[in-house]
């Protein structure tokens, strides 16, 4: 055993690359043999991908940094895999999501209503590992464009007119952030001469006074892209209409991409121009903070003014991750470590309650989920403890991790200069999404028709009136909103381990360090060949 | 040389952000094809711009041109053309199933087949 840990573990960076990336070919190659090949395939990939996310994670809180180089060249020259702390949270929370959103997906029978749902599945768990990983910015580029391409397939799968409408606004504006990445990374190569995010931010402490504009305008512009995937105002518009209309594993496993935004803004600006950036240093963070804190008053009148119940959470959802971006334009190790607290609830609750909405929209037949009075659902008791569950979590209510997360983001700004505006802000806009919530609670399961049965509900038995709903896949549900619990429960380690998380990422000199001294291994076999 | 580049660049992107903003979907797949070209040239001419510099070692040559800003342009283009074809794909399912090309898909369909089936079908 310990044998195996010492042969894995310097590989640690790179294994979940290659375990979805093969995986996924693997998949492709067995299509033809029926679904259930796929699956147990794909499961399996997926399993272990969350076995080697969670050993990754111990390995890392030990302390140092693993690097990974890329063809053995070394840093800055080659391309660099870089497994800290941040990282390999980033890569628990994923494996986790996708285990979930999985299992839900097999059980419900949604991959088999297009053709190649798991090797879609896989490359994006390959293209959101690698995001999360590369220490290289146009290596960054590249695992946005591929989990981009996946998202694209995983939004279309299924089919059908909402989708489709859904998916060309979609794939048009990353493209559009895709092309305004390359002009940002050309600029940053152009000015400072390397693609390495560390090396980048070693060279603007040392840049010339005629260079910093331009390096600023191309910080900034690197803004506009990872705040279109992290959907800032205004460029959030893309998000109800994509995640209201795809199918539920789907819109779960995009709870974690809007994140992958926020995770590139902490690592590549807050290592561009960070502390030791001199005259360029925060110049990202005024912007995030005001368009955070109107991009959550968005969401939060969103949420009210929603008709259906999927397209209320993809507001909520923005809501979450306004609240992420306001915390990550806080300066300090509590602000980030709050941040991440947040950030596991966020992900996992608004995963979750996609997953839930997908069981109202099954019992509600012809209503689907749509906030008008219908009949009562089938299983209405439960599903309505798991909503009320998921509201009083994603709205940040006590006594679960919401609220701690919240209170741990505000606390956190009661040094700053705009304490009362974004005290203001983020409790009125809590206001708001609770009573947005109550209203298609009770819409959905108290002010329901007279009772009988419903016969556009489907596995209605109707000769003795019953009706079922199959709660085929409830299992993800219970794991993803039973995190939530385990928030509240262990709530002290969890925050004493994400600020030992925070004051890794934000050791800025340590990260360049050990990315810029990491040493190839030598040619050992040089004799040999000689 | 580099204002013409530069020009170049700039008239291409003004081309591709005019067209992107079209309403229909084969213009804003030529817009972003433009932006496309014009990205691809701009990131070619972070190298520098020098004449008869070659990029891969060869004797007696002492000035090279850099490698590196030739690679990020291959593989951009790579990339963007995986996404123009995904996108070209996409754009026709959307005129098939909403019935005209608008890219908000909300128009009328403008031909006699998609406006039964849109008659017939519920939102």
């Amino acid at each position: 055993m310990q044998y195996l840990i010492e042969i894995v573990s310097p590989h640690l960076p790179i294994l979940p690359l290659l375990l979805p990336l093969v995986a996924g070919m693997v998949v492709l190659l067995v299509a033809n043999k029926g679904i259930t090949w796929q699956r147990t395939i794909s499961l399996v990939a997926t399993l272990s991908l969350f076995v080697m996310a969670v050993a990754s994670f111990t390995f890392s809180l030990e302390g140092s940094i693993q690097i990974y180089a890329l063809g053995n060249w070394q840093a800055p020259f080659g391309i660099v895999m870089v497994l800290d702390q941040l990282s390999a949270l980033m890569l628990v929370l994923v494996a986790l999501l996708a285990v979930t959103a999985l299992w839900f997906a097999i059980r419900q029978n949604i991959d088999s209503q297009g053709a190649h749902f798991h090797p879609l599945f896989q490359v994006q768990l390959f293209g959101l590992n690698g995001a999360f990983l590369t220490g290289d910015l146009f290596n960054l580029f590249v695992f946005f464009e591929v989990l981009l391409l996946a998202s694209y397939g995983l939004l279309l799968h299924g089919g059908g007119r909402h989708k489709t409408k859904a998916g060309l606004h979609y794939v048009v504006l990353n493209l559009i952030g895709s092309t305004l990445f390359l002009f940002a990374v050309g600029t940053l190569y152009g000015i400072l001469g390397t693609l390495n995010i560390a090396d980048m931010g070693q060279r603007i402490t040392q840049l010339a006074i005629e260079d910093q504009g331009v390096v600023a305008v191309a910080g900034l512009m690197l803004l506009l892209v990872f705040g279109l995937k992290a959907a800032m105002f205004p460029l959030y518009l893309w998000l109800p209409h994509a995640y209201s209309h795809t199918t539920a594993p789907v819109a779960a496993l995009f709870a974690i991409m809007t994140k992958v935004g926020l995770y590139a803004i902490i690592r590549v600006h807050g290592t561009l121009f960070g502390e030791q950036a001199g005259e360029l240093a925060g110049i990202h963070t005024p912007w995030v903070l005001g368009l955070g804190l109107i991009t959550l008053i968005m969401a939060a009148m969103g949420a009210l003014a929603a008709k259906f119940l999927r397209q209320q959470i993809a507001y909520l959802v923005l809501a979450s991750v306004a609240t992420l971006l306001i915390a990550s334009a806080l300066p300090g190790v509590e602000s980030l470590a709050a941040l991440l607290f947040y950030l596991i609830h966020s992900t996992f609750i608004a995963a979750g309650f996609f997953l839930l909405a997908y069981f109202i929209l099954q019992g509600r037949g012809q209503k689907t989920d749509q906030l008008v009075r219908a009949y009562s659902m089938p299983n209405a008791i439960l599903i309505g403890s798991f909503f009320v569950f998921a509201a009083v979590a994603i709205s940040g209510l006590p006594p679960l991790s919401g609220f701690f997360g919240k209170l741990l983001i505000l606390s956190s700004a009661l040094e700053h200069p705009l304490f009362f505006g974004i005290l203001a802000v983020v409790l009125i806009s809590g206001l708001l999404m609770i009573i947005a919530l109550a209203k298609s609670g009770s819409q959905i399961f108290y002010h329901i028709l007279k009772k009988e049965a419903d016969h556009s509900i489907r596995h209605c038995n109707t000769h003795d009136g019953t009706c079922q709903l199959s709660l085929a896949g409830i299992g993800s549900v219970v794991i993803l909103f039973s995190i939530s619990v385990w928030l509240v429960v262990f709530a002290h380690p969890t925050h004493k381990t994400l600020n030992s998380v925070a004051q890794q990422t934000l050791d800025r000199t340590q990260y360049q360090q050990q990315v810029l001294n990491f040493t190839p291994i030598a040619n050992s076999r040089k004799e040999l060949v000689e | 040389m580099e204002g013409l580049i530069a020009l170049m660049i700039g008239v291409m992107t003004t081309a591709g952000v005019f067209l992107t903003l079209r309403g229909r979907t084969f213009p804003v797949v030529l817009g972003l094809t433009l932006l496309a070209y014009a990205v691809n040239v701009f990131l070619f001419a972070m190298g520098r711009l020098q004449t008869g510099a070659p990029a891969v070692i060869r004797e007696g040559v002492t000035q090279y041109a850099d490698p590196l800003p030739q690679a990020l342009v291959l593989t951009a283009i790579v990339i963007a053309f995986g996404m123009t074809a995904f996108l070209i794909v996409l754009a026709l399912k959307a005129r098939s199933e909403m019935g005209n090309d608008h890219v908000d898909g909300t128009h009328q369909p403008i031909d006699e087949i998609s406006k039964k089936q849109s008659y017939h079908s519920k939102h």
